[in-house]
This record gives C-alpha cells, sequence and structure tokens, in this order.
C-alpha cells in the first residue's frame, strides 16, 4: 500500500514535471515569432503565364502558379498577410469580358486579406467597381479617398487590424490624385485627400492608440517622381512620416532588385518595396519579433 | 515534501505560462525577398480548372470571325496614306459620328489618329475581336475636339511635316511636287479658316501625345465615352470584308 502511493505520487510529480516542462518548452518557441507579408501590385488582370514568343516576359507570370507558391509559403508559415496595392484591373480581355469578376474571384480563392484601391480600378466606373464587390472575399483599403455621397460609401475602410499569433498589424492604403489621371465621369464624387498628411494620422492612431506592433501602408502613390519632386511617392511619404514600418507601393510598375530601405523624419529605419505589375513577382518581408529578455543587441537587423 | 515538490513544479509552471503571455512584441527583424513567378513553379490545379471555362469563353469570342480580309492591311503600304490607316480613320468617323450627333446633335468634319497608334497588320484571313486588340491594345476612347481654323492649318502643317502617313478620315490634302500646299478640303468642300471644326481623335492625342500639340488649343473637347478598340469591332461586325486602300485622301498632284 504505501508502495503504491509512493509510485502515484512520483509518478503524478513526474507528471507535473513534464507539464512544466512542456509549458517552459513552447514558451521558448515562443520567444521568437515570424510574420510573413506576400504582396503584388499592378498585376492588370494579368490571369494567364505571358506566352512563349513574348519579347520581355515569355513564360512569366499567372495566377495558378501564383496560387501554388502562396499555398506553399502559407504552409511554411500560417502567420502570413497577403496584400495588392491596387491596378488589379485593366489589361488583358479578361477585363474587357468581365469586368474585373474574375480577378477578384481568384484573389479570393488565393486568401487575399485586403486590397488598396488603383487609379485603374475606376476604369469601369464607380459602378462598375461595385458590381464586382460581391466577388471580393477581401477587404478594400483607402484612408484618403472619400466615398461618402458615392455608391462606394461603407465599402472602403481606412485601415483594418490584423491579429496574427498576438501580433497586431495595423494596415492602411493609400491613393493617388484622380485629377488628370481619371476621367471625371468614372470616379464621380470621389474625394482625394492629401497622402502625406492622412498618412501622419492614421499612422499615429495605429500606433500610438491601437497600440499595433507594426504599420504598414499599402499605397497606390507611386515609387518616386525624381521629375516631380513635389508629387507625393513611397519615398517622399516615408521621408515625411513616422510610425510606418513598411510601404507596399504600386502604380509605377517598378521593379526593385530588393526592397529601399530609407530613414523616415525621426531618423527611423522605413521598408519600402514594389514587384513591377503583371503578377511577375511576388514580394515577400518576413518580420522576426523577440521577447525584450532575449535580445542581445539592441536594434533592428534588416536584411534586404 | 510531497507537497513541497508539487508546489515548486505548479509555480514554476505558473511562472513560465505568465511569461509566455507576456508574447513577444519587439521587432528585431526583416528579411526583404521576392518570388520570381516563372514557369518552374507548380500550378495550382484548382485554380487552373477555375480559369479554365472563363478562358475557353475569352478565346472563343475573340477568335469568331467577324469580318473578312482578302489582302493584308498595313500602315507601311503607303507614303502618305496608307490601308490600315484609312480603315482606322474611316472605322472612327463611321462608327462615332452617329453617337456625336445624338449626344450633340453636330456631325464630326473630319478624323485624325496616329501612325504608331496601329500596333498590328492585319493578315489576309478571318478578322476577330482578337485582331481589334492586337490592332488596338490600349483603353483609348473617342474624344471629338472642337478646332478653330488656325489650329485646323497648324494641324494640315504638322501632317505636312510629319514623315509617316497619321491616319485621316473626311479631311483632304493636296500637296505639289516640291511639298508645298495646294489644297485642303474638308468633307468634299474647300477648309475654311473662319470657322471651327469637330474633329474626331483618341483621348490620347487630344491630350497632347505623339507630339500633337495643337491639340492643346482645342475651344472643347467633347468625350464620346466610345471605346477605340469597340469602335473597331462594332465596324467589323458589320462589314463582310475589309478592303481599305491606299487613296488620293492625302496626295502629291502635278499642280495643272
Amino acid at each position: 500500500m504505501k508502495r503504491r502511493s509512493f509510485i502515484r505520487q512520483v509518478g503524478g510529480t513526474s507528471a507535473y514535471l513534464g507539464l512544466g516542462a512542456a509549458a517552459l518548452d513552447s514558451c521558448a518557441f515562443a520567444d521568437r515569432k515570424k510574420l510573413t507579408i506576400l504582396h503584388t501590385n499592378d498585376v492588370h488582370s494579368h490571369i494567364d503565364p505571358f506566352p512563349a514568343g513574348h519579347a520581355l516576359y515569355p513564360h512569366m507570370g499567372g495566377v495558378a502558379r501564383r496560387a501554388a507558391l502562396i499555398q506553399q509559403l502559407r504552409q511554411e508559415n500560417p502567420n502570413t498577410l497577403l496584400l495588392d496595392a491596387g491596378d488589379i484591373f485593366q489589361g488583358t480581355p479578361y477585363f474587357n469580358f468581365y469586368g474585373g469578376e474574375l480577378e477578384f474571384r481568384l484573389m479570393s480563392k488565393m486568401r487575399y486579406d485586403a486590397a488598396t484601391i488603383g487609379n485603374h480600378d475606376f476604369d469601369n466606373g464607380l459602378d462598375g467597381l461595385l458590381a464586382q464587390m460581391p466577388y471580393a472575399g477581401f477587404q478594400f483599403l483607402s484612408a484618403n479617398y472619400d466615398f461618402s455621397n458615392t455608391l462606394m460609401e461603407g465599402r472602403v475602410k481606412p485601415y483594418h487590424i490584423y491579429l496574427m499569433d498576438g501580433i497586431k498589424v495595423g494596415v492602411f492604403g493609400l491613393g493617388i490624385q484622380l485629377e488628370g489621371l481619371v476621367s471625371k465621369e468614372l470616379y464621380k464624387e470621389t474625394k482625394y485627400l492629401d497622402p502625406v498628411e492622412i498618412a501622419r494620422d492614421v499612422s499615429h492612431h495605429l500606433k500610438a492608440t491601437e497600440q499595433c506592433d507594426l504599420v504598414l501602408c499599402l499605397s497606390h502613390l507611386g515609387y518616386s517622381y525624381t521629375e516631380r519632386e513635389d508629387r507625393p511617392s513611397d519615398l517622399t511619404l516615408a521621408a515625411a512620416t513616422e510610425h510606418i514600418d513598411l510601404i507596399i507601393g504600386g502604380h509605377t510598375h517598378t521593379f526593385l532588385d530588393r526592397p529601399t530601405v530609407r530613414r523616415n523624419r525621426m531618423g527611423e529605419q522605413v521598408l519600402i518595396n514594389q514587384v513591377g505589375c503583371y503578377g511577375l513577382n511576388l514580394g515577400r518581408i518576413d518580420f522576426y519579433f523577440d521577447n525584450q529578455k532575449n535580445i542581445a543587441s539592441s536594434g533592428l537587423t534588416i536584411r534586404v | 515534501m510531497r507537497l513541497k515538490i508539487q508546489h515548486i513544479v505548479i509555480f514554476i509552471t505558473i511562472i513560465a505560462l505568465l511569461s509566455c503571455r507576456d508574447s513577444p512584441s519587439i521587432l528585431t527583424e526583416i528579411h526583404g525577398s521576392q518570388v520570381h513567378i516563372t514557369d518552374s513553379l507548380p500550378v495550382s490545379d484548382s485554380l487552373e480548372a477555375f480559369i479554365k471555362p472563363y478562358r475557353e469563353h475569352v478565346n472563343e469570342e475573340l477568335d469568331r470571325a467577324l469580318s473578312y480580309a482578302p489582302h493584308t492591311i498595313a500602315k507601311t503600304d503607303g507614303t502618305l496614306n496608307s490601308s490600315a490607316g484609312n480603315l482606322m480613320a474611316d472605322i472612327v468617323m463611321a462608327e462615332a459620328s452617329p453617337v456625336f450627333r445624338s449626344r450633340e446633335g453636330k456631325a464630326i468634319d473630319f478624323t485624325l489618329l496616329n501612325y504608331g497608334g496601329i500596333r498590328s497588320v492585319i493578315s489576309p484571313g478571318p478578322v476577330s475581336a482578337r485582331t481589334a486588340y492586337e490592332v488596338m491594345p490600349f483603353e483609348n476612347t473617342i474624344v471629338v475636339a472642337e478646332l478653330d481654323g488656325k489650329t485646323v492649318r497648324e494641324l494640315v502643317a504638322f501632317l505636312l511635316n510629319a514623315d509617316r502617313p497619321h491616319p485621316i478620315s473626311g479631311l483632304q490634302i493636296v500637296i505639289n511636287p516640291d511639298r508645298s500646299l495646294q489644297q485642303v478640303n474638308i468633307q468634299g468642300v474647300p477648309f475654311d479658316e473662319n470657322r471651327t471644326y469637330y474633329v474626331a481623335t483618341s483621348n490620347y492625342l487630344a491630350e497632347g501625345g505623339d507630339a500633337m500639340g495643337f491639340f492643346k488649343n482645342s475651344q472643347k473637347l467633347i468625350a464620346t465615352d466610345y471605346s477605340l478598340r469597340n469602335a473597331i469591332i462594332d465596324y467589323f461586325k458589320k462589314k463582310d470584308t475589309l478592303q481599305p486602300k491606299v487613296d488620293d485622301r492625302f496626295v502629291i498632284r502635278p499642280n495643272s
């Protein structure tokens, strides 16, 4: 009897020990968290790969390949956000035939989380965009397009906060000036607000009030305009703001070999990335988070 | 003793769990990269299957024969005007005129497009919507510019000095062998510098594209919201055969 009780007692203790060890283990594992951001821009209705005889991009692109890649990357890291920086529409007969329905359906199947609105996304007017909204299983984000008093009212949010494995990620969108670029007939009463001013407000709100760990900007402003420096671009936005960690850009169809690293107005590092156009590339940014106690060297390491 | 060990274990567990609740939240590292979408990547079969009926429908519609071209239609078969240029300008005249008349109650006097805007030759054989996409891959629309006589004179001078035959319709320019201007007719009537003319063109040119700066002097630009490509497709649907020719709309004629 005594012996039995002793065994039970030891067994019980080791079970507790096991539990304790498991807890310590899972905690050690959680000391580092990884968040993956995948992104596209200016896909312009390119659903099929370019043909073999294409002068610039033979055999490149194609949604079915991108989908398989995204699926594989999501298996590697379930903490993944998939984003698009606008100009989903216009560029192949698929758009002329289906008005963007197929583009939205495929993005939903690939489980895009959010997209911002590019100038070409107005190409079938506000009613043309609205007509495709039922096929979009993802969020549209734009902080500087004011759609009140338009058909699109209530369909677009300025920002969205994603909670990924305990990491709070705030994503907001910015669009380009429509006047002179898009026919007024198409965008109607949509108001364009100053992107830098809006970005300052929204990013401050996301970092300070919402306590986001990461703030991302989905921008269709364009990478940079060397001849027109007064025109807002991703590079001028990065320099003029704070609180933004990553700007995912579009519009200028800029192919970057690697993400650009710039300093914001507080002297902190900001990443700016854009992956060309037509679904030829998938951008990937991995963010690693650690516990304060485990950080050996202070500061942020950026490898691009 | 027994209790003591259990308590220590529970205590450690609770501490461990508590420290876990304090989740890692300091951004320490960022890695940036990109993946090229090439044919070495696998294909998602389910997405491919989803796209297939859309692709088949698009291809079927694009490749359905709408008209027929007995001969090659090219922009390079003439020096002052070409078969392809004449076809495109005549299409804009034919298709945009009723739209403009019903909207504005006015007639288009002539059409001017650009040589560079014709992006493909039309090969002999069936002509389809795909042909229209090849010839006109851009999303340009037809606009009508109201030009005063002085600006039309500038437009004619531009054509006279151009080294490529820009498509025109409704406008006739006759030049002497020394390339000086002999005659300008609009809708078969001699050009009158004292009146205004309605000139159909593309939104690209109306905005000053391809060095056609004179469109900046338009008194008014009237949008038709009619896509150039749709006009081409609509025209193809109406015509059994396409037989445009190099003609006398822009010619050198010895002064008699």
